[in-house]
């Protein structure tokens, strides 16, 4: 396992630009005129994961667009994902 | 370095990547069935895919001296149309016995719904009845977290299912706890913008060890990198992993995994 310094050696400059790159797509949706919309909830949702000393951060992102559900659906009416789940417990 | 691409649907691939691949190292590709991007119309569709993947796809590979071995099934995608997927799974045991058969897969699930549960039991029931191993699709994004604990309650129900033939492909941070707990294999796609990317893969491999899982392309039709694993071999050295530690994930447990078919023939090198 490599130690902090090498980590960040590796990763800083690319984990940086991807988050200017996030920062830009939330300029981009404010920028942009439309109806709220569940992905971006989810999205900021999201973010909210990020920031503390856990270890488990990615597993809490997927975790917040997955569908918490248990039981089968009736019917696929659809074959595709979009990325975030679209239903509601209540 | 030499790798197995264990999970490439080469059908959707061009001649020059079987090139690239083979330069890369790769030592063996494996194809499981998939969806073609659209739904077939019948049955006899399926026939004519499956002996491509056993007979034409074999041959293509060979004249790049790569061994191909191959997956057959009707995917979860086209699984909401339970009689068209009754007619499929009734002619795969006429190419069970094809010498590059591994099993049955990429089998599972893809929205969750109640058919595509029937069709999913109805081919572990085929892999069962046939000893055959089972190479398992987990849904995308949203639905893969439910999905997966929906296989593998699906999986555990059935007595005759040994986990550590089974194959539970695509996970992720959030499903990959629960798939190597049960005793499964775990498998890791490396694609551009869903599923694992290299480095979050090899992350993995940091938090929950080397053992029962392998990564793969899963190169098709889509968005994906037919030398996907060989970028992953890079990372690898870059984080200063070890030579046999990175051989074990591409290579030799690929071989353990497949070497409990009785087609498998591992490579000479």
């Amino acid at each position: 396992m490599n130690n902090r310094k090498e980590i960040l050696d590796l990763y800083f400059l690319d984990a940086r630009s991807r988050l200017i790159d996030i920062a830009a797509f939330m300029d981009r949706v404010n920028r942009s005129e439309g109806q709220a919309d569940f992905r971006y909830s989810q999205f900021l949702e999201a973010l909210n994961e990020l920031g503390g000393t856990s270890s488990n951060q990615a597993e809490k992102v997927l975790l917040t667009f997955s569908d918490p559900t248990e039981d089968p659906i009736p019917k696929a009416t659809t074959k595709a994902a979009c990325g975030a789940w679209p239903g509601s417990i209540n | 370095m030499r790798y197995i691409e264990p999970h490439g649907h080469m059908v959707s691939r061009t001649t020059d990547d079987y090139k690239s691949m083979v330069m890369a190292g790769c030592q063996i590709v494996c194809e499981p069935a998939f969806w073609a991007g659209f739904d077939r119309s019948s049955a006899q569709g399926f026939y004519d895919y499956f002996c491509q993947l056993t007979q034409h796809e074999p041959k293509r590979a060979s004249l790049f001296g790569l061994p191909h071995y191959t997956w057959l099934c009707i995917n979860p995608k086209e699984s909401e149309d339970v009689k068209l997927a009754e007619e499929v799974l009734s002619i795969i045991p006429e190419f069970m016995q094809s010498p590059n058969v591994l099993g049955i897969g990429e089998i599972g699930l893809n929205k969750n719904s109640k058919n595509e549960i029937l069709v999913l039991e109805k081919h572990i029931d085929l892999a069962a009845s046939n000893d055959q191993l089972i190479l398992v699709h987990t849904p995308h994004l949203e639905d893969k977290r439910k999905g997966t604990q929906l296989i593998l309650d699906i999986l555990k129900a059935d007595s005759r299912i040994k986990p550590e033939r089974c194959i539970i492909d695509h996970v992720e941070e959030h499903t990959v706890k629960m798939v190597l707990d049960d005793g499964f294999w775990a498998g890791m796609t490396l694609y551009p913008e869903t599923k694992c990317t290299s480095n979050r893969a090899i992350d993995i491999l940091e938090v929950y060890g080397n053992e029962r899982i392998w990564m793969n392309s899963a190169c098709d039709w889509g968005s994906s990198v037919p030398l996907a694993v060989p970028n992953a071999i890079q990372e690898m050295r870059r984080r200063g992993k070890d030579p046999n530690y990175i051989d074990k994930i591409v290579y030799q447990n690929p071989i353990g995994f497949m070497s409990q078919s009785p087609r498998f023939v591992e490579p000479k090198s």
